[in-house]
């Protein structure tokens, strides 16, 4: 039991360390930080949908993909002001993944994950032929337009900082209260078990695109900001293997747990960082962590305090002498 | 007329690899239920392994010859066999009991590993497959043509294939392969070592992998080490469309995406073919969600 005025101090901290980072830290080290704001809001939206309702979607760049080409479509072609395009992208990424998703929402585990996979595939190759003359091809589009709101607009890399982290800052607000209320125990409930949570009166269906279209707006809205910090907006962004490490994000953290996918994705923005030097191994120590991540820490780094149940529940006592034991119980303070 | 025939045997060329390599997933999938992420690199591996194999000192100066290519196939089958065990043993053996997605994660891992292995080994470029071993010529079969090179790899898949076919569906080794798929825990009371079985799994699969990285590689004459991740997902669509699990299925399933994917470049267009096999796949998987020759599963309460 964590007594309210401590939480409150924590919270106190990390504002101010929040705040204070861009007038500590190198324009360098400023722009670090605001991808990894970016692949904090990407590796939330994809929490959703597969932490939450345990859906395997591994073709999420898909809809980050959706956002970022909205945005720089919209902008390049038609002059739509940033700001205005924050909303556009996400209705634009969660209309595209409700109507993509409605056919196959009732495919499960590996099938899901083929499809997805699918989806980025082809959204990806579409992206390259220049449908329309709209997307640039493989080239992609330039954003020379620049985010202003109320007349403040975000020119220096700490501005861009503050605006990143202020809307990761609003999304978590909202997730948690979305994951405490009626709906987040739902999902969880179709996580666990689809049956039952069909017998309880949840309609799966609803509940499942219900995460899909959420998670693509989340998705959507990052790739606004995306588009805006990086300029370029190409396919090379958004392959298979961008979807494959917001997936590891997710599952590394802890699914179903926001603490976990803000630290996994720090630990892959940043950590690289650090070990510049090593460059080359960077994705080869990776790969080989997240084996061993897997074998030793099944929960995640920080996990949610439902899904350690399931894991303990599920493993199932076998015959098999290097079976290990159900996952270890929660570090103590979480969520 | 014309373009169709020569599409098909395109396709029927490019679609014998992939059931090769569709029939380790498959294999993998039936025993394990767990998608074999890192199949498609050992793919690639033996792709590696025989390049380094036709440029070494060992086959200089043999002239064409199949049986150089023959000897080279057999020792990628070898050497990417025994990277499949262990890649059984360090990432997939201590996950057996725990959750799926733990497995997919872990089987993701070892994908990236083995890939960025690769590039470190033999570098970021494009290699020139050396393809001096294969002979040259055109066959001219019913007013078919064919190249010497697809001749040999349609010979040798199907070859593969059904020697893997009697092996499971004859022998006893094939049975007790064939009762793990079905229920580990009763196959292990008839006596079968599910160990042993899964080790075979991983032996077999790999091994044929590495056969089709060879032969793509003389058929494509470059590889790349990015070539896993393209193909291993071709293939995978494959198994899922043939239905996940079933022997036949990871063969028809290839066969017919290969075929596809070729007549969709033919007559369509090829900057988009990879979105047709994947549009397929989700057309077929909406009407039958188990593939064409999947068995339906009822749905555990």
């Amino acid at each position: 039991m964590q007594r309210p005025i401590f939480r409150w101090i924590v919270y106190a901290v990390l504002a101010a360390v929040l705040i204070g980072f861009p007038q500590a830290a190198s324009r360098y080290w400023t722009d670090v930080a605001v991808f990894f704001g970016i692949y904090v809001l990407l590796g939330l939206s994809l929490n959703l949908i597969l932490g939450e309702v345990g859906l395997f979607n591994m073709g999420h760049a898909a809809f980050f993909a959706i956002g970022a080409y909205t945005t720089s479509t919209l902008s390049t072609r038609y002059g739509v002001p940033l700001a205005w395009l924050f909303p556009a992208s996400a209705i634009a990424a969660g209309l595209f993944a409700y109507v993509v998703t409605r056919p196959i929402i009732h495919l499960r585990g590996d099938y899901l994950l083929i499809v997805t996979i699918g989806l980025n595939e082809i959204v990806r190759i579409a992206l390259i032929n220049n449908p329309w003359n709209l997307t640039g091809g493989p080239n992609g589009l330039l954003v020379m337009d620049r985010i202003t709101l109320l007349g403040w607009s975000a020119r220096t890399p700490a501005d861009f900082y503050y605006l990143t982290w202020g809307v990761v800052v609003l999304a978590v607000i909202a997730l948690v209260r979305l994951q405490r209320s009626r709906i987040g125990r739902a999902w969880n409930c179709v996580r666990e078990d689809e049956v039952a949570a069909a017998a309880m009166g949840i309609d799966v269906r609803w509940a499942k695109s219900l995460a899909f279209t959420l998670g693509a707006g989340l998705a959507g809205a990052a790739g606004t900001l995306y588009a805006a910090k990086i300029r370029i907006i190409s396919p090379d962004s958004f392959t298979f293997s961008e979807s494959v490490i917001l997936f590891s994000i997710v599952v590394l953290g802890g699914l179903g747990s926001i603490p976990g996918v803000i630290v996994a994705a720090g630990a892959l923005m940043v950590l690289p960082e650090i070990f510049r030097d090593f460059m080359e191994y960077r994705m080869l120590v990776f790969g080989a962590a997240m084996i061993v991540m897997m074998i030793f820490r099944p929960q995640g780094l920080w996990p949610s305090r439902r899904w350690v149940r399931e894991l303990e529940t599920e493993a199932a006592p076998g015959a098999d002498s290097s079976a290990k034991p159900p996952a270890a119980p929660a570090p103590a303070g979480e969520r | 007329m014309e373009i169709f025939t020569e599409q098909l045997i395109n396709g029927l060329t490019l679609g014998s690899i992939y059931a090769l390599i569709a029939l380790g997933y498959t294999m993998v999938y039936g025993i394990m239920r767990l998608i074999n992420f890192a199949h498609g690199e050992l793919f690639m591996l033996g792709s590696y392994v025989g390049f380094t194999l036709l440029v070494s000192r060992f086959a200089a100066g043999r002239g064409p010859g199949l049986l150089v290519l023959a000897a080279v196939v057999l020792a990628a089958m070898v050497a990417v066999a025994a990277a499949g065990v262990t890649v059984e043993r360090v990432a997939y053996r201590p996950l057996r009991q725990s959750h799926r997605l733990t497995a997919v994660v872990s089987a993701l891992g070892a994908s990236i590993f083995l890939q960025n292995a690769a590039m470190l080994l033999w570098g970021k470029r494009y290699q020139a497959y050396p393809v001096e071993y294969v002979p040259a010529g055109r066959f001219e079969l019913l007013g078919v043509h064919f190249t010497a090179m697809q001749l040999i790899i349609l010979a040798t898949a199907l070859a593969l294939m059904l020697a893997l076919y009697f092996f499971v569906q004859r022998t006893t080794i094939g049975m007790a392969i064939r009762a793990t798929a079905i229920d580990h825990d009763t196959a292990r009371l008839m006596g079968i070592d599910i160990d042993q079985i899964i080790r075979l799994v991983f032996v077999i699969g790999p091994a044929l992998g590495a056969a089709a990285g060879v032969m793509i590689g003389l058929y494509y004459r470059q590889i790349h080490y990015t070539m896993g991740w393209a193909y291993g997902l071709k293939a995978f669509t494959a198994a899922i469309m043939g239905g996940i699990g079933n022997i036949p299925g990871a063969m028809v399933g290839g066969l017919l995406l290969g075929v596809l994917e070729m007549l969709g470049a033919g007559y369509l267009s090829s900057a988009w073919k990879d979105a047709f096999v994947f549009i397929i796949l989700i057309g077929l998987l909406i009407l039958r969600p188990h593939g064409l020759l999947g068995e339906r599963v009822a749905e555990k309460v």
